[in-house]
């Protein structure tokens, strides 16, 4: 299964396995991970999912779609790197996926 | 005070649906949501985007689903109350005490909790001292557009109410916008009209990175991508980033909570406290999904407990909607 690591604003870090098909939000709700509330259930509704996405991983990933940007314009504190983790699913290509989650959600 | 059978705290889907189980069985329900509007995260969140699990509606919208289920429910003539929020629950005997943020109290043996993830509030700025002007200087609603003229007035955000009250306030006073990229969510023929008339100091790639001042704002400094720092005459900000849900005082009325969810029962979806009920998103017991359709089975069957303890002396029946004259009078419905 590929790794998923949450590092949370205080520094604290978690590598998990995460199946593939869930999202990087599902991987970190069904291991409690805390620092995501993801309010909305992954309907790209809320921006209470939103991280961080280490840079190198930034251009990695498959771009966000407007929906995905409009919600985070009113994420706390978006970033450059900001994503919406519940956009993000899991794939091998994901594998070492490191994201931080912000200071908090709202 | 209102005396009333159920107390649903809540006006989304579920909520609705409630009043018309209740309402098919002779029970009277007041509504009360945070909201100004019916429909909770389906107006608020996503009232264009289509819904496609409503059985037998192949295809809605948040929206089109809440102005059908208020139709289905015109025939209880209910009474919703808007922009408030539950505060404080009391027992009184046999009966709960509700009181709102706006000092309405209720007296029912039923509350039925259908407040999805929480009540909706304005997003807040995240800066030192923000919150130290609100309601001074800084607004995440206009109110009274009035004290805004001939002032400096820094408006934050992409979507509509930005770009309108950019525009709106541009007529009065002198507006900075300020947003985090270059594309704006809000109707472009606005921002085009904004452009045009190029009264508005439009910043783009832009967030708020402080804000200076003593009793007043005097000034704020707004931060671009790139570190560079710019200072902006400001007396108000206004602040629109959409809302967020809160679970609010809700958490503080003893019931058993799963992180923000309610613990109910799946025979009638009572929590641990007798006559208060939970329904929808807000509920949890095992195998628990959070849609829509799991909401409406909740409602009808925390309704037939609501109508034993609002009719204690009388036996309950369960009837169908096609053949009870009963139901049928309730709906208004005229024999043929």
């Amino acid at each position: 299964m590929p790794k998923i690591t949450y590092i949370e604003s205080t520094g604290e870090q978690r590598t998990i396995d995460v199946q593939k098909g869930l999202s990087v939000m599902e991987g970190a709700i069904q291991n409690k991970i805390p620092g995501i509330d993801a309010d909305c259930g992954g309907g790209m509704a809320c921006a209470t999912c939103h991280v961080y996405v280490k840079e190198e991983w930034f251009n990695k990933l498959p771009k966000a779609e407007d929906g995905e940007q409009d919600m985070i314009d009113m994420a706390y504190e978006p970033k450059k790197n900001s994503r919406l983790s519940c956009q993000l699913i899991v794939s091998d290509e994901l594998d070492g996926l490191v994201v931080t989650t912000p200071t908090k959600q709202t | 005070m209102i005396k009333t059978d159920v107390v649903i705290v809540g006006a989304g889907p579920v909520g609705l649906f409630a009043v018309h189980q209740l309402g098919i069985k002779g029970l009277k329900s007041e509504v009360i949501d945070n909201l100004d509007k019916a429909g909770g995260q389906c107006i608020e969140l996503y009232p264009d985007k289509p819904i496609y699990d409503i059985a037998g509606i192949p295809e809605c919208t948040g929206e089109e689903l809440t102005k059908n289920l208020l139709e289905q429910i015109k025939p209880f003539k209910t009474n919703f109350h808007f922009n408030e929020r539950v505060q404080e629950i009391k027992n009184d005997g046999n009966n709960w005490i509700v009181k709102t943020s706006k000092n309405k109290i209720f007296s029912s043996p039923n509350i039925i909790i259908a407040g999805g993830v929480g009540s909706f509030e304005p997003r807040k700025l995240s800066v030192k001292d923000a919150e130290k002007y609100e309601d001074k200087n800084v607004f995440y609603s206009v109110t009274d557009k009035n004290k805004f003229k001939g002032k400096n007035i820094s408006i934050f955000g992409g979507g509509d109410s930005a770009l309108d009250w950019a525009l709106e306030l541009s007529k009065t006073a002198k507006v900075t916008l300020i947003h985090r990229r270059e594309e704006f969510r809000g109707a472009p023929h606005t921002l085009d009209e904004l452009k045009k008339t190029g009264k508005v100091n439009i910043k783009t790639k832009y967030q708020l990175a402080s804000i200076e001042g003593g009793e007043k704002i005097k000034s704020i400094n707004i931060k671009s991508d790139d570190g560079k720092e710019t200072k902006i005459e400001t007396d108000y900000i206004l602040s629109f980033f959409g809302l967020i849900m809160k679970l609010g005082p809700i958490s503080e009325w003893g019931l058993n909570m799963d992180n923000k969810t309610i613990k109910v029962n799946t025979e009638n979806f009572e929590t641990n406290k007798k006559g208060i009920f939970a329904i929808g998103d807000i509920c949890t017991y095992p195998g628990k999904l959070k849609l829509i359709l799991s909401g409406f089975h909740e409602g009808a069957l925390a309704s037939v407990e609501c109508f034993k303890r609002a009719r204690p002396n009388e036996k309950y029946r369960f009837e169908f909607t096609t053949s009870s004259k009963e139901i049928q009078a309730r709906l208004g419905v005229k024999n043929k």
